[in-house]
């Protein structure tokens, strides 16, 4: 009996969870449509988001590209194909490991910020004071955090994309004796819109997790210091496990056969 | 007084937070541009008063009038409107610390764009002299400002949209008894100065006695006792006499293990 009671409580935690989220999300994505609008927190959050994650993606992806480029040189000198190097990081980094990188790294960064201010505001009243001053919360916090997630996760994937690729070139041509121009040239004729595309599309994906996890937990965190932690902790927890969940069923969606 | 009816009319107001019963039945009225303070103990609802008021808690059942306007289970929009008449001041000042000090105190007028921006910081330098801080305190953050300063702003912020309606929670907590009585003090010049109705809650009774056209004790849920400020040395009744008095003997029993 014991045993059934924890089964049932745990489904139904779950379930309960998941129709908050899903109620708190179409609240804050409907108000994203209808004004008033607030741009200069929007514009404020994108600079946040985009412009500050910048450093920390861009060193992931430069050391993506690179160890990319000498792992698939030993695999594929193996069997004498090493020509498919410039082939295999651009794939990989467009399709795959530039958007979950990225969304990774700045889940860690954005997502815990998010949840530890909003769920200060919280829990020091800011958030009800909103209200009582005739502004809508989920409008002026949540909407316009949720906008600069999906406008500039693509944005830092398509650089993500670039600078791996670069690193990628650095290895292949400095370390590992690749001829400059035919390693651009490789690189360039094989990469396809769709492999860029289906990558950005993912990263719109990861800015939704990633800013609605941050204020989900952060919107709904109390008891003082110790719940905006653990409010913090889960938004980051959740939000990676989401994003490589989300990952696959998306590869999943465009490649799947 | 009589004739007119009351700003604030609450009936039977009921609300538990799962089992935890905090209002029980609660009635109370607030006349026009009456000051009425809610003293009672910590943890007995008086908060969750304001809140229901307010809209930022749901009871579970009961009336609550604004101006003979059933606002509980209100659209939003329409409890938009209602707000625009009320301001508050939150127990711990709740600035906004992304804000400095004039964008905080015109933050409701911003929001309803009843002022331009380049209005607003001129709006604010008045309001904050209205309660005694200098202009140059308008470009300063919220965690720059004391404790005090931060009550005064939250204050100006409170009163700068000329609510009709003023709600104070506990405000002179955390204050000490000088700074306390010049928040008090300023209290009672606003609200007469904006001709507002005021509800205030507390547990500080000198703040109560300063503040108070009329005093309702908080107890169990329920309004137990209420009548005029000068009345509540003689209210006959032993739970006032209590807590006024600050006793620990007496019919409330505080959950302390002995």
């Amino acid at each position: 009996m014991r045993l059934l009671q924890l089964i049932g409580r745990v489904v139904l935690t779950f379930l309960g969870t998941t129709g908050r989220l899903a109620l708190f999300a179409g609240a804050g994505f409907s108000h994203c449509v209808r004004p008033p609008f607030y741009p200069r927190i929007i514009v404020r959050q994108m600079v946040d988001i985009g412009y500050y994650s910048l450093p920390v993606v861009g060193l992931t992806a430069i050391f993506a590209g690179m160890v990319m480029a000498l792992q698939t040189y030993t695999g594929t000198s193996r069997f004498s194909a090493e020509s498919a190097v410039a082939n295999i990081v651009v794939l990989a980094l467009t399709r795959e490991l530039g958007p979950v990188l990225a969304g990774l790294m700045v889940a860690g960064r954005i997502g815990a910020s998010l949840a530890a201010e909003i769920g200060t505001m919280r829990v020091t009243e800011q958030i009800d004071a909103l209200t009582t001053l005739s502004t809508n919360p989920m409008k002026y916090l949540v909407a316009p955090r949720l906008i600069a997630g999906v406008v500039m996760f693509p944005v830092l994937v398509l650089i993500a994309d670039i600078i791996g690729v670069f690193g990628g070139y650095v290895v292949a041509v400095y370390k590992l004796g690749f001829n400059a121009s035919i390693y651009i040239q490789n690189t360039y004729n094989f990469v396809q819109a769709e492999d860029v595309i289906s990558g950005l599309v993912k990263a719109a994906v990861f800015g939704v997790i990633v800013t609605l996890m941050g204020c989900y937990h952060g919107y709904h965190s109390k008891g003082g210091a110790q719940g905006v932690g653990t409010a913090t902790t889960n938004a980051v927890v959740s939000a990676c496990i989401l994003i490589l969940a989300f990952d696959y069923i998306l590869t999943e969606m465009f490649f799947g056969t | 007084m009589s004739q007119t009816p009351p700003k604030i009319r609450i009936r039977d107001l009921h609300k538990a937070f799962g089992p935890k019963v905090v209002l029980d039945g609660l009635d109370l009225d607030v006349g026009v541009a009456e000051s009425v303070v809610v003293i009672g103990g910590s943890g007995t609802g008086k908060s969750v008063l304001i809140k229901s008021i307010l809209g930022l808690l749901k009871p579970d059942r009961g009336s609550i009038q604004v101006d003979g306007e059933e606002v509980t289970g209100m659209k939003p929009g329409d409890r938009e409107a209602v707000n625009r008449k009320v301001g508050m001041l939150f127990q711990g000042a709740a600035l906004f610390d992304s804000l400095p000090a004039w964008e905080n105190v015109t933050f409701g007028l911003l929001a309803q764009k009843r002022v331009t921006r380049a209005q607003a910081r001129d709006i604010a330098v008045a309001k904050l002299a209205q309660v005694g801080l200098e202009a140059e305190v308008a470009d300063l953050y919220p965690a720059e400002l004391s404790g005090g300063m931060q009550k005064r702003v939250a204050l100006a912020r409170a009163i700068a949209a000329d609510p009709e309606i003023i709600f104070f929670d506990e405000p002179t907590t955390g204050l000490d008894p000088i700074m306390a009585d010049v928040i008090n003090d300023l209290i009672v010049k606003i609200t007469r100065e904006v001709g507002a109705t005021a509800l205030s809650i507390t547990h500080d009774m000198a703040s109560a006695r300063k503040i108070a056209n009329r005093i309702a004790m908080l107890y169990d849920g329920k309004i137990i006792w209420a009548g005029p400020t000068a009345g509540i040395d003689a209210s006959g009744n032993p739970f006032v006499d209590q807590f006024i008095h600050g006793r620990a003997e007496g019919p409330i029993k505080m959950a302390v293990r002995k």
